[in-house]
């Protein structure tokens, strides 16, 4: 089978297997599941299995980070649930400038999941923690009835080592900070939205999950004094602009026209009226660094994302009502950016 | 942005109308912008923010998720949780609170089965898919949304679907924009019309209240230019003491609008005397289905039916959406606007919708908001 590709598993792929409840079970099945799944695809190399890794983790300050992935499709243009898990995960880490040390997979799988899908999501795993360069070191999996699940549930928590400069966080926002994204928004929501099919519209967009650890390690492998990050996962842009500025209580103001929107992401919008700041990403970040560092920093994230923009500054402190997120269309209007609502409802017309 | 977009949002294209504005205008004037659409469009963009001193932009009843009836939707709610319905809705239903104050959203959490749909047609698939369900369409919305509605009750019935229902609350513009015109407290002196309502229906309809009211009626669409030609327009009829049928929308809205689409609706459905609600009762302001499409109606009583009472929007101390839908107060005239009343805790349907002018000045002139970012 095509999906097995690079799997190099030895189990065989007959396309009818699939996940019963005795795949979570503890006896054979189980055992059968680890040793010709999950071993091959994680370690230990010598193949001896214990309760807890070790971590040898050397001087400095830890990082620490949990994330749970449902998503449905569990496959979907530009990548699956599989690399959401790892990306998203060393993501957060990314967002402290931490590097990743270690990570750990809790796998719930629904009974009845095609046991081609859970190899094709676990060769993913494999071969995106080696790209960011994080070893897998313990798991789970336990399966529940069918019905009870989506396919497969995931969760990654990851430990990640700090790097010697200040803390990286919105404490350390300043008035009159820069604000740059890494590149346009919304593709990633736009492309799960067509995958569903029940939209009824197309499009060739793909998601733009990546990680992001190699353009922070690019900011600061250059020096720059990076303030804080924010990966903008769900909710957007507004999301994170909005609790960054409640947290720190202070005025934002984004330059709308500067937002980086990718056409097809701008129609599809549109046509189902939703507004693509608040749409979901997995492979971008927010930026606050001094404003003279503003050119350098766009330049380096430009490297990965010819998209990357400067949008806007820490204006003000806040009103007395707190921090607040303000948006300057092209006519010189100013309007507040807000939260989504969670679940983004198309509308009727 | 999307290229079919841009020209109609262009900056200097913008300037210029608001400069060409403040020569037209002499006098005070009070426009109605019919749509939602245009409500959003208007708030979002600022356009209220560039007109002269005293022009002034009151927002209408266009919003198909505000005016759905709590009747209706309480009988929604009652079929999603009926053995074997499957409800299919638009998405911007699915937050509006019925009689009791719960919404579909919150009856699908509980288990019902409730999908979002953007095209009538996909419930055809989905009737197909499931032949031992019922599978029933929430039909809201104007004459933008009726013609799809007729074309699935079409092919439903040409095909012998028995498992597919229709729950139809549509409603239609005209009657709303003779009955604001007529209330004692009414204050529009020109109407925007929804520009992709005339797509489907024409001006043709709009004919008779220009002459009975003596009010301009222009044609108007959506984006930033398109909103403000049609301000410009109505503010010229209104200087020179005109009152004609004008069209600011002619890229997207014939004349004699869709003639396929206005056939389809004369077909299958017929007008009805229709509650819209905070508003009350208007004359053949809604659609019900004729026969024989109407054995597909989804035993939804019409407002029509003797003793069946407007349902309100709440206590009208705490909630003024009624007169808002009117246009005889602003969202941020309601003492609940902002505090007691948020999309999250909606008091009143203008609140939840997409379309809602309450939600628009939630979303884009929260007070705390507005005061920092001023008039520029």
């Amino acid at each position: 089978m095509e999906i097995m590709h690079g799997v190099g598993c030895p189990m065989p792929s007959d396309p009818a297997e699939r996940v019963q409840l005795g795949h979570g079970g503890g006896g054979g099945l189980s055992q059968r599941l680890i040793e010709e799944l999950f071993v091959p695809a994680f370690g230990p190399a010598d193949g001896v299995l214990h309760d807890a890794a070790t971590l040898a983790a050397g001087p400095g300050a830890l990082a620490f980070t949990t994330d749970s992935y449902v998503v449905r499709p569990l496959v979907f243009p530009g990548g699956d649930i599989g690399r959401l898990a790892v990306i998203g995960t060393v993501n957060d880490l990314a967002m402290v400038g931490a590097c990743p040390l270690a990570l750990s997979l809790a796998l719930i799988l629904e009974e009845g999941l095609a046991m081609a899908m859970l190899r094709h999501i676990v060769a993913a795993i494999r071969t995106v923690a080696a790209e960011c360069g994080v070893p897998v070191v313990t798991g789970d999996t336990k399966v529940v009835e069918r019905g009870k699940g989506d396919g497969i549930f995931i969760t990654t928590s990851a430990v990640g080592r700090l790097g010697p400069g200040p803390a990286i966080g919105p404490p350390a926002v300043q008035l009159g900070d820069a604000i740059l994204v890494s590149g346009d928004l919304g593709r990633h929501g736009v492309a799960i939205l067509a995958a569903r099919q029940e939209l009824g519209f197309r499009t060739d967009l793909q998601s733009d999950l990546a990680s992001l650890l190699p353009a922070v390690q690019a900011l600061l492998a250059e020096g720059l004094a990076v303030h804080a990050l924010r990966d903008l996962t769900r909710g957007g842009l507004a999301s994170a602009l909005t609790e960054i500025a409640r947290g720190v209580g202070l005025e934002l103001r984004i330059q709308e026209a500067a937002v980086p929107i990718a056409p097809a992401v701008a129609s599809a919008c549109a046509l189902l009226g939703l507004d693509p700041l608040a749409m979901a990403n997995e492979g971008r970040l927010v930026l606050f660094l001094p404003t003279a560092q503003a050119e350098q920093a766009r330049a380096v994230l430009q490297t990965f994302q010819p998209e990357a923009a400067i949008i806007g500054t820490v204006a003000a402190a806040g009103s007395a009502m707190g921090g607040i997120v303000l948006l300057e269309n092209a006519y010189g209007v100013l309007r507040r950016l807000t939260l989504g609502q969670g679940e983004q409802l198309p509308r009727i017309c | 942005m999307s290229a079919l977009l841009e020209p109609f949002r262009r900056p200097e294209r913008v300037r210029r109308l608001t400069a060409e504005l403040r020569q037209a205008t002499t006098r005070p004037w009070t426009l109605m912008e019919v749509c939602g659409g245009q409500t959003h469009a208007i708030l979002r963009h600022g356009l209220d923010r560039l007109l002269p001193d005293g022009l002034e932009l009151i927002h209408g009843p266009g919003c198909p998720v505000c005016v759905t009836p709590a009747a209706a939707i309480d009988r929604a709610l009652e079929l999603s949780t009926s053995p074997g319905v499957i409800l299919c809705s638009y998405g911007d239903m699915l937050r509006v609170p019925g009689s009791a104050g719960r919404s579909l959203l919150e009856q699908r959490a509980e288990g019902a089965n409730v999908r979002v749909v953007a095209s009538p047609l996909d419930v055809l698939a989905i009737a197909r898919d499931h032949p031992g369900c019922r599978v029933v369409f929430f039909a809201v919305g104007f004459e933008t949304t009726a013609p799809a509605t007729a074309l699935l009750a079409h092919q439903a019935w040409r095909s012998g679907l028995t498992n597919l229902a229709l729950l139809v609350v549509h409603v239609r513009i005209p009657p709303a924009m003779e009955a604001l015109l007529a209330a004692p407290e009414g204050r529009v002196q020109g109407f925007l019309a929804a520009g992709h309502v005339c797509a489907v229906m024409g001006s043709e309809e709009l004919e008779p209240i220009c002459q009975r009211f003596r009010v301009p009626v222009v044609v108007t669409g959506f984006e930033p230019v398109d909103l403000l030609e049609g301000v410009l327009c109505c503010v010229r009829q209104l200087e020179r003491g005109e009152s004609r049928v004008e069209n600011a929308y002619t890229r997207a809205s014939p004349p004699q609008g869709n003639a396929a689409a206005r056939a389809l609706i004369a077909r299958v459905f017929e007008p009805v005397d229709q509650e819209w609600r905070g508003l009350g009762v208007f004359p053949a302001s809604g659609l019900r289905l004729r026969p024989p499409y109407d054995a597909l109606d989804a035993d939804f009583m019409q407002a029509s039916s003797p003793g069946i009472p407007a349902a309100s929007l709440g206590s009208p101390s705490i909630c003024i959406s009624g007169r808002v839908l009117q246009g005889l107060d602003r969202p941020t005239d309601c003492p609940s606007f902002g505090v007691a009343c948020t999309p999250e805790r909606p008091l009143g349907a203008p609140m939840v919708s997409a379309e809602g002018a309450c939600a628009a000045y939630w979303h884009y002139r929260q007070r705390d908001g507005s005061a920092a970012a001023g008039v520029p």
